[in-house]
């Protein structure tokens, strides 16, 4: 296993002995369309521990964005969740009332979402903006949050007099990181990130992924960071889940992930994208189309497009099971050879 | 027609000091864009070249200029030999179109969801190439769809596109652009908004285009990695400048311009250690609007000298087929900057 150069890459997740931060149980969501129910996020289970950065990756209409809407709890119709828990801080969010939820919302568990010029509001401050989310949450001291307000733009590396900006004023780099600084008025537990990069040139993306790495160990807050370019996430993640269709396709150590991925699913995406080093080989990707959620196979969901499928893979739904410390939904279990229940 | 043209070491595009300015602003406040300044660049027969830069680099710009969406500022751009500027009646507009279709970045938005798939191409093949029966033209849109490998293209041409993937519908983008027995496709992003596990397949229709058809590609992107893959030539653009070009494997192994530099050490790279070198850069894009003499990168730079704050650089040839607009590269200092 390669370790890092820099000191945080070194580091494990800070204190996961203390327990988990947050429990997440068979969870399942579901949409109501008329070609009727269309089963997006199918019996995820993790836990996530106090100061961990757990990166999900998959492709479009994999469950990820949904995933995270049912953690946060903000599915609306036609969404619905099917069952499971979501246990943060040792309460079952599911079931809760929205007072309840606010109490939480943003004090102990924030969002940032994928893009800035749509989650910000175009005709106020980024000030204002920051003033309705504290006073939302009972902070009546003006002085109190412009005190606060100043610290946590600084925190992100925004000169505060960008206070009196409108979004539109700022680049695409500063509002994402203005849209973290939000996130973190109240010192969260948690932040949860929607592809907060996936708007951002590649130089912008790598400065922001530093700092968000660097606020994360200075203030310890749990991280969990959906995207879907799994290289971006490689140095910054302590681990990796891989969602294919609904499901956990792969689950474990970021590097273990990278280096022996044992899912043909994390294999192939691993394999998708050249290369800027080392010789150039022709690539194929993965052939097929991305998975159609309303017509799910038999057997293995990636079953038809698996370059290594085998009979057994088509009869039943593979489970989802531990090969060294890794959880892993395949028959191979990172064998050649497909193994008998 | 080509043959001709390679013989007389004529490249099938060339611009010389293409420049776009957008006027931007109203009553006293008037200030212009300057989106592409004192652009000239080349695209040979056969050939994939590959445009980089960062959002509001100017490529999109220069790839409406090479459509005629635009038209340029100063500058003119020259299709085998002839500039465009001199262009005057209808067919011979329409001649350079079919040359030199366009394939667009988003596949959702480009194609008309009301239609069948078969509408597009049915629509451009009467347009361009008005000689051709209806049987023909059918049996055209059908051998177009088998070479972009939308299979089988019967089927395909006869569905409606919601029907159709993402990767399926850049698919038909490439199709339509074939049927005109193109010279050139301009690309403008055309994987950039397609899932990983596909991209792939996109670009291998891209070489093989090249390979098979014999069409030059113009592929604008902003992910170097895949500008490796497929692209013969690369050209870097800043702020609306061309920074460093050459063949793309010269290019990445040796970079010269600091910031092709600074863009080579941000592509992540799992294989590699995680570079902190360029975390220091925050990515913020250049000001173009009212721009004064001088390297336009310099603010970025950490080893812009005096010079680069008063002389815009020239883009120079170092080394065969490789220029670089650098004055520290051009003074021969080895330059390492990210």
């Amino acid at each position: 296993m390669r370790t890092g150069q820099t000191e945080w890459l070194g580091a494990g997740p800070a204190g996961t002995a203390v327990g988990p931060a947050l429990e997440v149980r068979d969870v399942s969501v579901s949409y109501l369309t008329k070609r009727g129910e269309v089963r997006a996020v199918e019996d995820i289970s993790f836990d996530l521990g106090r100061g961990e950065f757990l990166g999900i990756v998959g492709e479009s209409g994999c469950g990820k964005s949904t995933l995270l809407f049912a953690i946060a709890q903000l599915l609306s119709a036609p969404a619905v969740l099917n069952g499971g828990s979501v246990v943060f801080q040792g309460v079952n969010l599911v079931g809760l009332s929205d007072d309840q939820l606010a109490s939480i919302r943003w004090k102990k568990l924030s969002l940032v979402m994928q893009s800035a010029m749509n989650a910000m509001n175009p005709v106020k401050t980024i000030a204002a903006q920051f003033y309705d989310a504290m006073r939302a949450h009972g902070v009546r001291s003006k002085a109190e949050i412009t005190e606060r307000s100043v610290e946590v733009l600084r925190m992100v590396g925004i000169d505060p007099v960008h206070l009196r900006s409108y979004p539109h004023q700022l680049s695409g780099g500063m509002r994402q990181r203005s849209m973290i600084a939000m996130a973190l008025l109240f010192t969260p537990d948690l932040v949860i990130m929607d592809e907060p990069t996936s708007a951002l040139d590649v130089v912008a993306q790598r400065s922001l992924m530093i700092q968000i790495k660097e606020l994360q160990q200075q203030l310890g807050f749990a991280v969990i960071f959906v995207t879907h370019d799994m290289s971006l996430v490689s140095h910054f993640s302590d681990r990796l889940m891989v969602m294919y269709a609904g499901q956990i396709a792969e689950l474990g150590a970021t590097r273990s992930v990278f280096d022996t991925p044992r899912h043909p699913y994390s294999a192939g995406l691993l394999d998708a994208f050249p290369s800027i080093r080392g010789p150039k080989v022709p690539l194929t990707g993965i052939p097929g189309s991305p998975p159609d959620l309303a017509r799910q196979p038999d057997g293995c969901r990636f079953a038809p497009r698996c370059p290594r499928v085998h009979d057994a893979c088509r009869q039943r739904p593979v489970e989802l099971l531990s090969v060294d410390g890794v959880q892993v939904r395949c028959l191979l279990r990172g064998n050649g050879a497909i193994q008998g229940d | 027609m080509t043959d001709d043209l390679r013989a007389s070491g004529q490249p099938l595009l060339r611009t010389e000091g293409l420049t776009r300015h957008f006027r931007i602003g109203g009553g006293l406040r008037r200030e212009t864009l300057h989106a592409v300044d004192d652009v000239s660049l080349e695209i040979g027969d056969r050939e994939i070249v590959a445009l980089v830069g960062e959002s509001g680099s100017g490529k999109s710009t220069i790839a409406r200029l090479l459509a005629r969406i635009y038209r340029p500022t100063h500058g003119e751009i020259y299709f085998q030999g002839a500039p465009l500027s001199k262009l005057r009646s209808r067919s011979d507009v329409l001649r350079y179109r079919s040359d030199v279709p366009m394939v667009f970045q988003d596949p959702f938005g480009s194609i008309n969801p009301v239609f069948r798939v078969s509408h597009g191409v049915q629509r451009s093949l009467k347009l361009h190439r008005p000689q051709l029966s209806a049987a023909e033209r059918t049996e055209e849109a059908r051998r177009v769809f088998e070479i972009v490998g939308l299979t089988p293209a019967a089927g395909v041409l006869s569905g409606y596109p919601h029907e159709l993937s993402g990767g399926q519908r850049q698919r038909v983008g490439f199709a339509q652009a074939l049927a005109m027995h193109p010279k050139l496709i301009l690309a403008d992003e055309p994987v950039s908004m397609l899932d990983v596990s596909i991209r792939i397949g996109l670009l291998n229709l891209m070489k093989q285009l090249r390979d098979e058809q014999g069409v030059s590609i113009l592929y604008i992107t902003h992910d170097i990695a895949s500008a490796r893959y497929v692209a013969d030539r690369l050209i870097v653009m800043y702020a609306g400048q061309v920074t460093e070009q050459g063949p793309v494997e010269d290019v990445l192994a040796a970079p010269r311009h600091p910031y092709t530099q600074l863009l080579l050490s941000a592509v992540p790279d799992p294989k590699a250690e995680l570079t902190m070198g360029a975390g220091t850069d925050r990515g913020e894009p250049p000001r173009v609007i009212d721009p004064v003499p001088g390297c336009r990168f310099r603010f970025r730079c950490p080893l812009a000298m005096t010079g680069c704050h008063s002389q815009t650089p020239e883009l120079l040839e170092l080394s065969p087929g490789h220029d670089v607009a650098c004055l520290v590269a051009q003074s021969g200092a080895e330059v390492m900057a990210f």
